[in-house]
């Protein structure tokens, strides 16, 4: 059951693979990255449930943040052409 | 008070990500929470905000269930438009003014309306809405004053 | 089998399809600012039935509340990437397809 959804999701993510390639704006790159990011969120926690490790979980949960703010910053660098503002 | 209350999260969210209940690693938990508590209470909770906060929250899960089952007509909508052949879309960008005050009310009006079917919000402030519709319903619907009325009623008067 | 994995394996089967929905989406539309839609909304739900079949595959304990503070955590992240890149976009003026410019 976990495997299914598991290849469902990573199909999900090569679809959203295509998108990050061709583009054509940065800005779709920017989604595309930010979509395959979440999707690698909840195959981490179907990863613990798969394998029966909870420690995946805490994995799921930085990576969600840090998915969040890597975002933002690929947005903050397009806009202002520099990060250390 | 918000320097407990901090800790108090604090705490409970090291609880949470440790799962191990012997002394040490407790005690090390409280003296971690309570170090982060005296640096930084005052950015996590603003004292005066407590009591109408509380309120607010409450007023928040009311407005929950509504919430809920927009996004499940959205993503109704969206499989519809998808999967259909022609992908019938008509995306057209509208602005409209709002009356909430608050940074809150914005914040949740802007989220809800992107949840919500066939719009999704491209900037909000105190002075103006632009919103994606990605249909002339969807646009008529937003229109209508409906979730600004509902959004409302979670902002409050006690502000 | 009993009843626990009947229900954990229909919201895994309707979110899966949800997300792929979603990325057939954003491959299918026309613009930028019609890709959000599917980013924006079918994810989010789909994401939250994913976990919300593994909290009730789990039952209570810390695990299902770490999957809760996910559930919550992505219900505010999403709509607020999804919105911040429209704003980037069209503050850089990227202009939305019409439908009368193909036509």
């Amino acid at each position: 059951m976990f495997d299914a959804a598991g290849i469902a999701i990573v199909l999900a993510a090569i679809l959203v693979l295509y998108r990050a390639i061709v583009g054509p704006t940065i800005y779709d790159r920017i989604l595309a990255a930010n979509v395959i990011g979440t999707k690698t969120v909840v195959l981490l926690a179907l990863i613990g449930f798969m394998y029966a490790r909870p420690h995946f979980l805490d994995i799921a949960l930085v990576y969600a943040l840090i998915n969040f703010i890597a975002a933002l910053a690929f947005l903050k660098y397009v806009e202002a052409g520099r990060l250390d503002l | 008070m918000s320097f407990l209350l901090t800790a108090i999260v604090m705490f409970s969210f090291w609880i949470l990500l440790s799962g191990h209940f012997d002394p040490l690693l407790i005690t090390l938990g409280i003296i971690s929470s309570l170090l982060v508590a005296h640096w930084s209470h005052d950015l996590f909770l603003n004292e005066k905000e407590i009591g109408p906060g509380f309120r607010k929250a409450v007023r928040c899960i009311k407005y929950l269930p509504w919430l809920v089952w927009q996004i499940t007509l959205a993503n109704l909508h969206l499989i519809y438009l998808t999967l259909h052949p022609k992908m019938p879309i008509e995306p057209r960008v509208i602005r409209f003014t709002t009356e909430l005050k608050t940074g809150f009310g914005i914040v949740a009006l802007a989220n809800s309306i992107t949840l919500t079917p066939g719009t999704v919000t491209i900037k909000g402030s105190r002075e103006e809405f632009i919103v994606h519709a990605i249909t002339q319903a969807a646009a008529r619907s937003l229109l209508s004053g409906e979730m600004q009325g509902r959004v409302k009623e979670v902002e409050g008067r006690d502000v | 089998m009993d009843i626990r994995t009947v229900v954990t394996a229909i919201l895994l089967a309707v979110g899966c399809f949800l997300m792929v929905v979603a990325c057939i989406g954003m491959v299918r539309f026309p613009d930028f600012y019609a890709r959000c839609h599917p980013s924006g909304k079918g994810d989010t739900l789909g994401q939250m039935l994913v976990l919300v079949g593994l909290i009730i595959y789990e039952g209570f304990s810390l695990v299902s509340v770490k999957l809760l503070i996910i559930i919550a955590f992505i219900w505010i992240a999403n709509p607020t990437a999804t919105h911040w890149v429209m704003k980037a976009a069209y503050t850089a003026g990227l202009k939305p397809w019409q439908k009368s410019q193909s036509s």
